[in-house]
């Protein structure tokens, strides 16, 4: 099938587009990487009357280094980070998930901004936004704030984006030290959405207690799920077999209540949980221990 | 730019694409895809599933694969386009020409997004594994299932191209 018709702009400032947001709202959808957009355009499942094109703007493409994390412009594609040396350096958890993010044409296209954005509960990157803490820039004409990543999904492709704003820029702050990061998914296909998936991180303390974990899962809610009593279970505990083992038992039975589809029934869903969680804390210590 | 989403109308636009310069008209709505089969008569891109699900549809925009029925026609302009058709010289391409000896080709509808897909992961991968390989085809569907001879042909093309043939 084809796109309905639709008015196509294609601003080359951020200026330009937050003014065509600002006169346009609802009515208008912003056209970034296309990779969720488009699909849906073809099926006629999405009728926007107006398209924004952003992708001639140029300042919104960008990964660097700064005192505060890593800033990533909400218009980098996803095979750019997948090949960045910097990523890899400063948030290695995003480094590895990246290959998992859909198939090598779609990450040639696909961006961060726009995945985040579209808040798709199967999707890699909310996850592991929230798992590292970061903060996102959201900007309109009249407004320019930040909102902490674990703030910013609301609901099934739902996000605290008004009509008039666009994400622009990404940080990822730092990590703390002896803190490590671990990610995992199954897919029945590589690239295809997970049937569930987990993105861990874990901080020990002086003693090699655990500080803090994060157990961010997908896939299994409406949203990305943080597996709240799992993390409790573990704060102040050394990470034993046994220790880890109790808290995936704690995330898969009272952290979730994962949805039964064609492709995984409930149950399934909770077993892989219990496992994916198992084995990225695992290695998420194994990596706090050896890391400064 | 910007265009006012009149069904009836078309814009004039060049797109380069195998190396030459097309002056065609286009619809805002028109996906790459349709450009190249629909405008272009470049029909050995194919149309699978419209949902970036078979990559039946795989062109190289910039030296990268894509997926064209993904991708506006209107995006595009300014940039090198590649088809299955510009693969082709007075001889195969190494990768056409492996497919067909492996028998990396069934019914032959999937067959050029793999032949694209495996030639932008080939120009920056010398020396894939097996893994490395089936990894980078993730994105392309085979209904008859042929896959370990398509991953056989990409692995002879790259063999191949280290050894020099």
């Amino acid at each position: 099938m084809k796109p309905a018709p639709f008015d196509y702009h294609a601003p080359t400032t951020l200026a330009e587009a937050l003014a065509l947001l600002d006169e346009y709202g609802f009515d208008a959808k912003l056209l970034a990487g296309g990779q969720s957009l488009v699909p849906t355009m073809n099926f006629r499942l999405a009728l926007p009357e107006i398209l924004i094109d952003i992708n001639h703007i140029a300042d919104l493409a960008f990964v660097r280094n700064e005192d505060d994390g890593l800033h990533i412009g909400a218009l980098t594609r996803h095979a750019e980070l997948e090949r960045s040396e910097l990523v890899a350096e400063k948030a290695p958890l995003l480094a590895e998930a990246m290959p998992n993010v859909a198939h090598s044409q779609i990450r040639n296209r696909g961006t961060i901004g726009g995945s985040l954005a579209h808040a798709d509960p199967a999707a890699e990157l909310p996850a592991i936004m929230i798992a590292l803490e970061a903060r996102f820039r959201i900007q309109s004409q009249s407004d320019d704030r930040w909102i902490a990543a674990s703030d910013f999904f609301v609901d099934l492709f739902t996000t605290e984006l008004e009509a008039e704003e666009i994400l622009t820029e990404i940080v990822i702050p730092p990590l703390p030290a002896r803190t490590g990061c671990a990610f995992l998914e199954l897919a029945r296909r590589h690239g295809d959405f997970a049937l569930v998936g987990a993105a861990t991180r874990v901080t020990l303390d002086n003693l090699g207690a655990c500080s803090e974990a994060r157990i961010v899962l997908l896939s299994v809610g409406n949203t990305s799920v943080r597996a709240v009593l799992a993390e409790q279970s573990l704060q102040g505990k050394a990470l034993t077999g046994q220790n880890i083992r109790d808290a995936a038992l704690i995330a898969s039975d009272q952290d979730i209540e994962p949805p039964a589809d064609m492709h995984a029934t409930e149950k399934y869903r909770r077993q892989l949980t219990k496992v994916l969680a198992e084995r990225t804390l695992t290695k998420a210590l194994e990596r706090a221990t050896s890391a400064p | 730019m910007s265009y006012t989403g009149d069904a009836m109308t078309r814009k004039l636009v060049t797109f380069k694409i195998n190396g030459s310069s097309y002056e065609t008209a286009v619809r805002e709505y028109d996906v790459l895809l349709d450009v190249v089969r629909e405008n272009l008569n470049l029909t050995g891109t194919k149309r699978g599933c419209d949902f970036g699900t078979c990559g039946c549809c795989t062109v190289l925009v910039d030296g990268r694969a894509r997926l064209s029925c993904l991708t506006l026609a209107l995006e595009c302009v300014g940039k090198e386009i590649t088809t299955i058709e510009g693969l082709k010289t007075d001889v195969l391409h190494p990768l056409q020409q492996t497919f067909a000896d492996a028998g990396g080709s069934q019914c032959g509808f999937c067959t050029q997004g793999f032949i694209m897909t495996a030639k932008a992961f080939l120009d920056e991968h010398a020396n894939p594994s097996r893994e490395e390989i089936e990894e980078a085809i993730s994105g392309n569907m085979c209904r008859c299932t042929g896959y370990i001879k398509i991953v056989d042909a990409i692995e002879m093309a790259a063999n191949d191209k280290r050894n020099g043939c």
